[in-house]
């Protein structure tokens, strides 16, 4: 029996559709093909709401919202492109950049980045901010990734995906606020972890260099976001992948040629 | 009390610089010296990064010859993986440096020096550049622009990119060459060396007219040192390191690379950022570093060669031996050397497109950190560039030293500006001719001292003339 959803009446950027009861902004957007930017949202994992790089405003309410993390109701009428959020969205870039060493030129993950393509679309051309450039030592201890937190935004998709998706549970959030930051086996390095199962999530959902395979120069990590919401897609319809001609991993079925 | 002249900055070199031209009492040069004054710290920010990614990083070291750090880089990484490249990653990074060195080359000459050489030392600095070329020698100027674009095509079609291209990796190469960017290079390579023999003629027509220059730029016995290999063919990517005096003696052979640290001193200067490279043997316990000096680049690797192991580039060989009289000593014959091994490189270039091993679609090994040092050396259009680095058993650089072809020729440069400064300036002016040939011999060096390419002769030069109280007296400005 096919699952049937109330249909709720919104209005986006001037254009009204049919949206479901339950569903957040950005995903009745995102049916539509309306694209409002996101970070921190995988589709397939639990909404976080950390970024806040998906702010739109509502009518009647004076505070821009998350997309990703608001719902719904009957006659919103949602407005994803004012000034004012093109505004937020690009200083929340520049703190981004400005928080960590986001040195694009060098990274393994230069011209396939989420931060960076954000950041492009936002016209970031600079930074307003003092770079706080903290230091913060790579961890290369794991036999098949390394964890850079110079590039993390600590957008827990690793996090999510490795506990609701695997059920590992190898990485958390440490600390709180500028200081907040990943750990993996509660502040082990990863070569330690024994709950690790190498299976390679995080790499593929980190939206930024922070996550890549042992041996990446650089330009040549190429993350593959989408194997979460396929893999949750196949185990509710029980519809799995079909086979590919020779061993590739989830990077180049995502379409990485290297 | 010495009087002190100050030229800053020099232009047309990669970077910033100043000279200072020290008198003595009567007014005559005493000494001159080549300051390095920015200081870019690349060792430092390596430092905490994964050995994978140090090509690429390197590489920002310079935006004139980023294929050579990536090679350095490259097989430093090969080291510390403990793997030997494909054949056709060998290959292909080989075809990359020539390349590499076709258009760092051509544009030091055409771009360069050519505007000195054709237009002559005393012209107005106005006309004196590459715009200036155009004007006189337009078919001139086209041939080093297009013989430029051929280099760079061969780099991009190899490494990904132009500049900081990122295709050149620990293990080989990141891509397999295509069949369209093989026959690309193959459609174009006779064109590049018929300019490079155009450019050599050029040359030979008009190398007579600098006798003084070619007596005084840079005219001293010093070591050479580069890479060499058993056939005594012209070298620029493997082989071990060999050096020899001004007679062409053999002074070490068959070096290692990886122990260049028991070969080389670097001396570091309190006037300038760039450390002063020098063979130790031949500096006394405390005697100066100067009688360690050695040469390297097309100089000293035409030097180092018995042939270049093409037709064409044997035979410009043989002219020059026969006008210097077998060993080139005079740093003004850089220029006639970087345009016989452009022709090298556009003859090996040719010898290249029909061999098979280039399409091979191997051109990578994987492996894992099996070293915790290694040296990777490569023959940098400029001379031979060292990348040394220790890492953590995960891979991660502890340690990084680079020694760069600009340094090792520090002590050269020095003993280049002096000898021009004693032939040509007389007392406390300095003539606007004068200028020119102290950058001229600097430039004869082709020095890179960082990533901005002045190539448009435009840069504001400053000379200051200091009293012995140390008051300046006069200052001329150039813009
Ligand atoms: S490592 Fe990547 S996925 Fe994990 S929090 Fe940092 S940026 Fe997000
Ligand atoms: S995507 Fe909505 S808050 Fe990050």
């Amino acid at each position: 029996m096919p699952e049937v959803r109330r249909s709720i009446a919104i209005t986006i950027d001037d254009t009204e559709i049919d949206a479901y009861e339950g569903e957040s902004i950005l995903q009745a957007a995102r049916r539509f093909g309306i694209k409002i930017p996101s970070m921190c949202y995988l589709e397939g994992l639990s909404v976080w709401g950390a970024c806040r790089i998906c702010v739109v405003e509502v009518a009647g309410q004076h505070q821009p919202r998350p997309a990703c993390a608001t719902l719904v109701v009957e006659d919103m009428e949602v407005r994803t492109n004012t000034a004012r959020l093109q505004s937020h969205r690009r200083t929340i870039l520049e703190l981004l950049f400005a928080e960590g060493n986001h040195v694009c030129a060098v990274c393994v993950s230069n011209g396939n980045c989420e931060l960076q393509d954000r950041a492009v679309e936002a016209g970031m051309d600079h930074v307003r901010f003092d770079y706080r450039n903290p230091l913060r030592p790579v961890d290369a201890t794991h036999p098949k990734y390394v964890f850079d937190p110079n590039r993390c935004i600590v957008c827990t998709r690793c996090v999510r995906v490795c506990d609701e998706i695997e059920g590992a549970h190898v990485w958390d959030v440490a600390s709180r606020g500028h200081q907040a930051h990943l750990v993996t086996e509660l502040g082990q390095p990863w070569g330690r972890s024994s709950s690790c199962t190498w299976c390679g999530k995080c790499v593929a959902s980190c939206p930024t260099g922070a996550l890549f395979y042992q041996g990446s120069a650089v330009g040549e990590s190429v993350h593959a976001p989408d194997l979460v919401a396929r893999l949750v897609a196949a185990r509710r319809d029980h519809e799995w992948f079909p086979p590919v001609e020779s061993p590739t991993s989830p990077n180049e079925q995502n379409g990485d040629d290297r | 009390m010495h009087d002190l002249v100050t030229i800053d900055p020099v232009t047309r070199i990669e970077g910033h610089a100043k000279i200072t031209i020290r008198l003595d009492e009567d007014g005559k040069v005493d000494d001159a010296r080549f300051h390095v004054t920015e200081f870019r710290g690349f060792e430092e920010f390596c430092r905490g990064r994964p050995v994978f990614e140090m090509p690429s990083l390197t590489a920002r070291t310079c935006g004139i010859c980023p294929v050579s750090h990536l090679l350095a880089s490259a097989k430093a990484g090969d080291a510390i993986m403990g793997v030997q490249p494909p054949p056709a990653g060998v290959a292909l990074r080989t075809l990359a440096n020539l390349g590499q060195i076709i258009q760092s080359h051509a544009l030091s000459f055409f771009h360069l020096s050519a505007p000195d050489l054709l237009l002559g030392m005393a012209a107005d600095p106005s006309i004196r550049n590459v715009f200036g070329l155009m004007a006189a020698e337009p078919d001139i100027a086209r041939r080093g622009i297009r013989l430029r674009s051929f280099g760079q095509s061969i780099i991009e079609a190899i490494a990904g990119r132009k500049v900081h291209a990122p295709g050149i990796v620990p293990g080989g190469i990141a891509h397999p060459m295509t069949v369209e960017t093989r026959d690309d290079i193959a459609a174009r390579v006779a064109e590049a060396k018929e300019t490079s023999v155009v450019a050599l003629e050029l040359y030979l027509s008009i190398a007579d007219r600098f006798a003084r220059e070619i007596d005084a730029f840079g005219s001293f016995p010093s070591l050479f040192l580069g890479l060499a290999n058993d056939e005594g063919t012209w070298e620029h990517h493997d082989g071990h390191l060999k050096v020899i005096d001004a007679t062409g003696a053999i002074v070490a052979d068959r070096i290692d690379p990886a122990e260049y640290r028991d070969f080389l001193g670097e001396a570091t200067n309190s006037d300038s950022y760039l450390k002063s490279p020098y063979w130790k043997a031949r500096v006394a316990a405390d005697g100066p570093v100067a009688d360690g000096i050695y040469r390297v680049g097309p100089l000293a690797r035409l030097n180092l060669a018995e042939t270049m192991g093409t037709p064409l580039a044997d035979e410009a060989l043989t002219v020059l031996r026969d006008r210097v009289g077998g060993m080139a000593t005079s740093s003004f014959h850089y220029h006639h050397a970087r345009l016989i091994e452009i022709l090298a490189c556009t003859e090996r270039i040719e010898s290249m497109m029909s061999d098979p091993l280039l399409m091979d679609s191997r051109v990578r090994a994987v492996a894992g950190i099996n070293r915790s040092r290694a040296v990777g050396v490569s023959e940098a259009p400029r001379g031979t560039l060292f990348h040394d680095y220790e890492v953590d058993d995960d891979g991660v650089l502890t340690d990084v030293n680079m020694i760069i072809a600009t340094g090792q020729n520090n002590l050269g440069m020095n003993a280049t500006v002096t000898q021009i400064a004693r032939e040509w300036v007389t007392g406390p002016v300095i003539e606007e001719s004068t200028l020119n040939r102290i950058e001229a011999g600097i430039r004869a060096y082709d020095p890179c001292l960082s990533c901005s390419t002045h190539a448009l002769g435009a840069m504001p030069m400053v000379v200051t003339m200091i009293d012995a109280g140390g008051q300046p007296i006069c200052s001329v400005t150039r813009d």
